[in-house]
Formats: C-alpha cells, sequence, structure tokens
C-alpha cells in the first residue's frame, strides 16, 4: 500500500476543500480530541485552511470553523479546544461538551492517539455518553507502529459500537475511509449499535433510575436520560439552566433550526460564571 | 411543552438525592469510566517487542538537568547564527533593487508632482516600506522556518520542561513556559495562548510578562545592533557567533526578567497558591519540512511582512510630515528630539532614539529605519541619505555605522537600545490584545507600563555604572 497513491486519490475524489464558506451547510460536524493527537491538521487537510499546527499540546486556544464538500453534501467543521475530558472543570472542557450537547453536531468526530489509547479513550467514553452519532479517527497510526503498538480496529470498533477509521493524518492517510464514514453517519446510514455502558457507582443507582422514570413520564422525548440524571445529581448548572429553559427539550426536536454556535455558548458560558460570582 | 414546575420538581428532587450521596460517588462513577477504558484497550491493543525507543535517549539529554540549558542555548545560538549569516546578502539586494533602482525611478517619474506631494509619497511612505522590507523580510525569512522546524519536531515542550520548576519558583503556572515560547513569534500571540492557563491569577501574570519575549518585530533590531557593536569588536572569525551569543544572551535575560516579574507580581498583587499540572511530553516527529517552509513563509513572515508594511507606511508619512513643517525656524521632529535628548542622556539614550521609539509604537519592526532617518535628519551629516524626512539607503551595514556614530552613538547607547528593545512597552496590536484577553484597564496599564519601568529603572543604573568607570 503506497502512501503517494492514497494520498493522490483522496485529493482526486470528491472532497472539496471550501475554506471558510460554511454557510447553507448540510451537515455540522464537531473535531473533538485530546491536546495534540492532530485535530488540527485534520481540520487543515478537510477545510484547506491553515490553522495553526504545532507539536505540543493545548495551542488549539480559539474556535475554529471551516468546511468542506463531499459527494455534493456541504459539511460545516468545527475545530473543538482539545480536552482530556468533559467533567467540566476548566472552560475548554466546558466549551467542548456544551457543544457537542447543544451544538447538535450531526457528526462528533474523535480524533485519537493510537499511541496513547487508553487515557484517550477516556475522554472517548465521555462523549459516547452524550452521544453515539460519532466517528473514531484513529490517528497517529505510524507512530504507534513504531513503537510496537498494535491495535485490533474491528474489535476496537465493536467495544465501543462506532465506526473506528485508523488514518495519519499528517499524511492524509486513511482520510477516504473517515471522509466516507462522516458521510455514513451524519446521513444516519450507519446502525449505531449500543454504546459501551459506565457501570454506575450503587449509591447512585436509586436517585439515577428515579429521575430517568421521571424523566420518561414527563419528557418522553429528552436524549441520554440517565446521564443528565447524574448530570443532576452532580449539580450542573448549565444543565439545570438548560432543563428549565426548556433548551433540553427543543434539542431534540428543532433538527433543521439554527444550531447553537460556539460564540453563543460562549457568551451563555460567561454570563452563567457572571450569576455565580 | 415545557413545564416550570415539573421541571423545577426534578431539580429539587435531584438535589435531596445529592445531599444524602456520599461526597465520593462521583468519584466512583469517573474510576469506573476510566476502568472501563482499561479493559478496552487491554482487549484491543497488543503491544510487541521493541528497541529502546530513541525518542527517550533523546529526551535524557534535552531535558536532563545537566545538559538540558547547555543544549537549549546551543540550539538557540545556531538558529540565530544562521539567521544572522543567511540574511545579510539577501537583504543587501533588496536595498539594491529596491532603494538604489526603484527609489530614483519614481522620483524621475513624478518630478512634475507638486513636491510635498512626491515628498510625503516617495520619500515618507514609499521609503519607509523599502526600507522595513529590505531589514526584515530576509531574517524572518530564515529564523520562522527554523523556529517552526522546531515546534513541528516537538522541541517547544521540551524547553517548556525545562523551564517549568524554574517558573512554579516564581510562584507562576508551569504552562506559562508555553505562551512564553508563543511570546518569542509575537507577544500577541503569546498572550492569546495564556487561554491555556485555567487560574486567572496565573494566567494575569504569563500575560503581564509576556512581553519579556523577544518578538519578531524586536529580534532584527538586536540582530543589526549586535552585528554593528558587537559583532565588530570581535575578531573577524569569531565576529558571526559573538553576534549571535549576543542576541541570545538578550533574549535569556528575558527569560530571566520573565521570573523575576512573576516573583515580584506573586508576591505583591497577585498573590496566590500555584497549581500543578503534568506536561506531556509529545513524542518527537519527523517535521515535514517542504509544508513547514511553506506555512511558515505564508502564515508567518508574510503575515508579520504585511503588517509591518501597513504600519510603516502611515509612519513613514509622519515621519516626512514632522521634519517638513517648521515651528519657527525647526522641524517639530527636531523640536522633539532636542526636548528628550536631556531625558534619553541619562538612561543611555538620546532624543532621537526615544522619538523612534514613539513612532513606533504601533510596530517596533520600524525602531531602526526611523532611528536612522531621524539621526541623519538632526545631524544634517553631508552625503549620507538626501534631505528633510527621506528614510535614506545604507548602501552596506558601514553606512549605517557611520551614520550612528556621527548621531553621537557609543557601545554604551548600542546595549542601551538592545537593552531598551526588550524592556519597553509593547506594541499597540498587544495591548489591544491584553485589553480583549483581560477586559481591564488596570491589568492593561500595568502591563504596558511594567517593562518600560524595569528598561528606565535597568538603564539607569545601567548608565551610571558605565560611566563611573570610562
Amino acid at each position: 500500500m503506497s502512501t503517494d497513491i492514497k494520498t493522490e486519490s483522496f485529493k482526486r475524489k470528491q472532497l472539496k476543500k471550501l475554506g471558510l464558506k460554511f454557510d447553507n451547510w448540510d451537515y455540522m460536524v464537531a473535531l473533538a480530541g485530546n491536546p495534540n493527537t492532530g485535530k488540527s491538521t485534520v481540520f487543515n487537510a478537510l477545510t484547506g485552511l491553515r490553522q495553526h499546527t504545532g507539536n505540543w499540546p493545548g495551542k488549539t486556544v480559539s474556535r475554529a470553523e471551516g468546511a468542506f464538500d463531499y459527494k455534493n453534501n456541504r459539511f460545516k467543521l468545527v475545530d473543538l479546544p482539545g480536552t482530556y475530558s468533559l467533567l467540566s472543570t476548566s472552560e475548554d472542557e466546558e466549551i467542548a461538551r456544551n457543544f457537542i450537547l447543544f451544538g447538535q453536531p450531526d457528526v462528533t468526530v474523535i480524533v485519537v492517539d493510537a499511541t496513547r489509547l487508553e487515557r484517550n479513550l477516556n475522554l472517548t467514553l465521555q462523549i459516547l455518553e452524550i452521544t453515539n452519532k460519532v466517528v473514531i479517527c484513529l490517528n497517529l497510526m505510524d507512530e504507534a507502529k513504531r513503537k510496537g503498538i498494535e491495535i485490533d480496529i474491528t474489535a476496537l470498533s465493536e467495544e465501543l459500537g462506532v465506526p473506528v477509521i485508523d488514518t495519519v493524518a499528517r499524511y492524509e492517510k486513511g482520510f477516504d475511509e473517515l471522509l466516507s464514514s462522516i458521510h455514513e453517519v451524519a446521513a444516519g446510514n450507519t446502525n449505531i449499535e449500543t454504546s459501551p455502558d459506565i457501570e454506575i457507582p450503587k449509591e447512585l443507582k436509586i436517585p439515577v433510575n428515579d429521575l430517568v422514570k421521571d424523566m420518561e413520564e414527563l419528557y418522553p422525548e429528552l436524549p441520554n436520560k440517565k446521564w443528565l440524571a447524574i448530570r443532576l445529581l452532580e449539580g450542573d448548572k448549565r444543565i439545570e439552566e438548560a432543563l428549565c429553559s426548556g433548551e433540553l427539550l427543543d434539542l431534540n426536536k428543532s433538527f433543521n433550526q439554527p444550531h447553537l454556535n460556539l460564540d453563543e455558548e460562549l457568551k451563555l458560558l460567561n454570563s452563567t460564571e457572571a450569576n455565580h460570582d | 411543552m415545557i413545564n416550570q414546575d415539573s421541571s423545577q420538581n426534578l431539580l429539587e428532587k435531584a438535589n435531596s438525592f445529592r445531599s444524602n450521596l456520599p461526597e465520593s460517588v462521583h468519584d466512583i462513577y469517573v474510576e469506573n469510566l476510566f476502568r472501563k477504558a482499561a479493559v478496552i484497550t487491554s482487549n484491543v491493543l497488543s503491544k510487541n517487542k521493541v528497541r529502546a525507543i530513541k525518542d527517550e535517549k533523546i529526551d535524557r539529554i534535552l531535558t536532563s538537568r545537566l545538559w538540558g540549558f547547555p543544549a537549549m542555548i546551543g540550539l538557540f545560538t545556531l538558529v540565530i547564527w544562521l539567521t544572522i549569516i543567511g540574511a545579510n546578502y539577501p537583504s543587501s539586494m533588496l536595498a539594491t533593487l529596491l532603494i538604489d533602482n526603484t527609489y530614483p525611478l519614481l522620483k524621475e517619474w513624478t518630478t512634475i508632482w507638486p513636491w510635498w506631494l512626491s515628498g510625503l509619497l516617495i520619500d515618507g511612505m514609499y521609503l519607509a516600506t523599502a526600507w522595513v522590507i529590505s531589514v526584515m523580510l530576509p531574517p524572518m525569512a530564515i529564523f520562522f522556518p527554523m523556529f517552526t522546524l522546531l515546534e513541528d519536531l516537538g522541541y517547544l515542550p521540551r524547553v517548556a520542561f525545562n523551564l517549568d520548576g524554574l517558573f512554579k519558583k516564581a510562584g507562576a503556572h508551569g504552562k506559562q513556559s508555553l505562551s512564553m515560547m508563543m511570546g518569542f513569534g509575537c507577544n500577541a500571540a503569546g498572550i492569546i495562548s495564556t487561554r491555556i492557563i485555567d487560574s486567572p491569577r496565573e494566567r494575569l501574570i504569563a500575560i503581564i510578562t509576556n512581553n519579556f519575549s523577544l518578538c519578531n518585530g524586536r529580534w532584527p533590531t538586536i540582530i543589526i545592533l549586535s552585528s554593528l557593536f558587537v559583532g565588530a569588536l570581535a575578531p573577524a572569525w569569531f565576529a558571526g557567533f559573538a553576534t549571535a551569543l549576543a542576541v541570545v544572551g538578550i533574549a535569556l535575560f528575558g527569560v530571566f526578567l520573565t521570573f523575576v516579574a512573576s516573583w515580584m507580581l506573586n508576591k505583591t498583587v497577585l498573590k496566590g497558591e500555584t497549581s500543578t499540572f503534568s506536561l506531556e511530553l509529545p513524542p518527537y516527529r519527523s517535521p515535514r519540512i517542504l509544508k513547514t517552509l511553506y506555512t511558515s513563509l505564508i502564515d508567518r513572515t508574510i503575515f508579520v511582512l504585511w503588517r509591518a508594511i501597513i504600519f510603516a507606511l502611515p509612519a513613514g508619512a509622519v515621519i516626512w510630515l514632522s521634519s517638513n513643517i517648521l515651528i519657527g525656524d525647526v522641524s517639530i521632529a527636531v523640536h522633539a528630539i532636542n526636548y528628550l535628548d536631556p531625558i534619553g542622556w541619562f538612561i543611555g539614550l538620546n532624543g532621537v532614539i526615544l522619538v523612534a521609539y514613539i513612532v513606533a509604537i504601533p510596530a517596533n519592526e520600524i525602531v531602526i529605519p526611523t532611528i536612522l532617518m531621524l539621526t541623519v535628519l538632526s545631524t544634517n551629516i553631508a552625503g549620507v541619505g538626501s534631505g528633510a524626512g527621506i528614510m535614506f539607503e545604507p548602501e552596506d551595514i558601514g553606512t549605517i555605522n557611520e551614520v550612528l556614530n556621527a548621531g553621537g552613538w557609543t557601545l554604551l547607547t548600542a546595549i542601551s537600545v538592545m537593552f531598551f528593545s526588550l524592556m519597553h512597552n509593547p506594541c499597540s496590536t498587544t495591548i489591544y490584545t491584553i485589553y480583549k484577553e483581560t477586559k481591564s484597564l488596570k491589568w492593561t496599564a500595568l502591563s504596558s507600563l511594567l517593562p518600560i519601568g524595569f528598561g528606565v529603572i535597568f538603564l539607569l543604573v545601567l548608565a551610571f555604572i558605565w560611566r563611573l568607570f570610562t
């Protein structure tokens, strides 16, 4: 398998890099992942933009949005700040979390560092708690190989219940498969299997079940109730607000309504912070 | 539809449950999640035995207590040295093209224009811009790609790793070493990159001290002055390295000041706990050389050059106007220079230099051209340049030397300017960025005034001691 041929075919095929022209998109794709896994490299390769890339964690500090066209569908791509978790301990984590939940991306691409699989899966599992419209971009496969790491892609995909594509983003390897997978998930053509279940601590079981039961009665259309129940038990202010304002309920209905953008999310975040002060 | 009451009830229920839950329940949940990740990993991943990884061997040297700092200084000296050596020839070529050849042509074509119009546009704006391009472009086109290669390779986090402990001792966040490294490119970018620091206190320290990282606009000033005055003191074969060492010395002094200022802030207005974090050393990646060259040329070099040009145009106009509008018998520029001369003397500088720094607030890139122009103007050197307010062309580096000598420059002046370049107010873009990031006039003012305060005190002492012994 030659690199050149793969890169060439990717460039020749149905991808058009649209740079900043991201109005009138058909699907929105969020790009999430740990710091320094190559998210910005993926972003640049797909959009043709030149978001600063560098080999150190945490350098993407501001949001980046761009667009590409694949098989005549327009995709808007949002590069989220790199985070190790979504436990909302920092502003970055809160932005990423809120965008995945409230921004309602049609697909969330999680860029995973193949050389640090376990730690990257921590974030992956947390995202899978929120949404299962996910494609895993298992990146840095060349480095993993160099370090003698082998990953069973099929098994990983089965464990996580979502498509896993192995890539080398710096050389645009595996991007054909990545794009077609993003397209499939966005269009709803993939069978999303059940996501991995995280065991709930026994003290939480009764409260969670109770709250889920209430939610099922009151708001049957509410998505991922178990996760929401845990957030509420945790006293997550942003989620409490979204519940009271009805924002959470609207999530499922409003498929063609304008999605919340990062700017608004930031504003909201600032205003809730101000309220807490 | 949303029912306020029912969601309120749900919240209350959750709250009452929460008050009965043990504190540890959240941690247990997160532990379960981590355990799941570990289980999945062990199910899908297998590791071959592999020869000792090269990365670790390299890191043992580059981040060792003993060799970390010397390796860092050596590497940066090499980069600066290559920049100095490489930039000389293209610089003079550009000067020949833009100033020797194009400038007389432009003057010829515009002889029918009124004198003030061709003066303002060509002697002022065109020459200022041409100067900036010929002085700035070559060093940037060499320095940026090399710096980007180091970044792409993964060296910057190693520098951060070496400095991390020092930052902690200064009461600052270890991640400040990363924002400091970004500041060596551009302080505005460095200040934006402080967003990676979560604690507001430590972030403010990082913002206020970022100006002590020499930026793109200031590297060339220091490189030029160092080769003129420091390089000239050394024997010819050693001149290039002596120049580079002096430049690296100034940059390291900036790093030292970053620690001093961070420590002072930590002891006074920004007291508090230092947060811990773990810095992860990413693997070395073989840089994609062509891609790096391309992006660093387009994104950094052209971007910075464009900014310099945009500020050089109006600055050229201002210089031309101020040296051609007379109050009494002398021009505004000469009035200002004479007024600031005695103040400058105390800190080893002169009126010309201070005026140049005021003109160059929008962009430090134009400091040297402005100094030269104003020196010619105020000393009326015969045969150099051609009249009031014209940024003349220094045919070779010797001419710059001649002009500066005529302007009364000594080794003290050159060294003082090099230090003043390091310690003065940030450029206007950086000041604006600080305001946008802190949303506070107070912190913006402190960030702008602290470096210049350091500079004035340092130069006062330096000039005093220097004059005592010479």
